[in-house]
């Protein structure tokens, strides 16, 4: 009985999950973008994905943009922890891109006014290169770079 | 059991939400012992609502490490507040977790 009565209640979070995922149209919108967002994450160079991404727009070197966590030199490519903090107000969108690997955009995020414009994640890197990281606010676009240096696999 | 495991924490009015999602996050660029290439497997989107409001939206390619880890902080927060984890891959697989900040 017990168990009958928490597996209904798991599966009706489940379905309601599921259900307002739906409704807000999140999935739908997902589906259909499929195309577009396989685009920006494309292989290309990094000049390609830069071009795409903000079509020529002006991007400024800010100070305002920290990082936190991301070593000078990575003794593991296939886990290089990032975390970024802004001042900059007004933060829509926060994209993280790798210079030198395959697919140069590694993550796109999104804030709502209701988060605080702060990340940390994870990322790949294939081989020795510049982070950088790009803000956008108020239709502008402020960047951020830094050098790791990936030493997996040899003298590096 | 959910793919996703979801810690919060309050701190000054703020809450930080740091998750966890256990996924592969192929590539496409990998080999197996075979030297066959490992078909691309990874989170394409996602999204952390609190209370059925969408806070954070992320779209990621494959060069997100392995299990990928997201620590957010949403500027307001209350106990009782849920915050949903759903994410979507590019197989069209999904998952999402519920979780109320004490």
């Amino acid at each position: 009985m017990l168990i009958n009565r928490r597996k209904f209640i798991k599966s009706a979070l489940a379905i309601a999950a599921y259900g307002s995922t739906f409704a807000n149209g999140f999935l739908h919108s997902a589906q259909a973008n499929t195309q577009w967002l396989k685009d920006r994450f494309k292989p290309g160079t990094y000049e390609q994905t830069i071009a795409y991404l903000f079509n020529g727009a002006e991007i400024v070197d800010s100070h305002k943009i920290k990082f936190f966590r991301l070593p000078h030199v990575a003794e593991n490519g296939a886990v290089v922890p990032i975390k970024i903090a802004t001042q900059i107000k007004n933060v829509e969108k926060i994209y993280i891109l790798v210079e030198k690997n395959p697919h140069p955009l590694s993550a796109e995020f999104s804030f709502s006014t209701l988060a605080v414009p702060q990340v940390s994640a994870r990322l790949k890197m294939a081989e020795t290169s510049d982070v950088i990281v790009i803000v956008e606010a108020e239709g502008k676009y402020y960047r951020k770079s830094k050098k790791v240096k990936v030493t997996i696999g040899g003298c590096g | 059991m959910s793919s996703i495991k979801i810690r919060s924490k309050r701190l000054d009015g703020k809450t930080q939400i740091r998750t966890l999602i256990t996924h592969p996050m192929e590539n496409g660029r990998n080999r197996n012992k075979q030297g066959k290439l490992i078909p691309a497997h990874h989170i394409q989107d996602l999204w952390i609502k609190q209370n059925d409001i969408k806070v954070i939206t992320c779209h990621m390619g494959g060069s997100i490490s392995k299990n990928p880890y997201f620590d957010f902080v949403l500027n307001g927060g209350e106990p009782g507040d849920k915050i949903t984890i759903i994410w979507v891959d590019n197989l069209g697989k999904t998952d999402s977790q519920i979780h109320t900040i004490k």
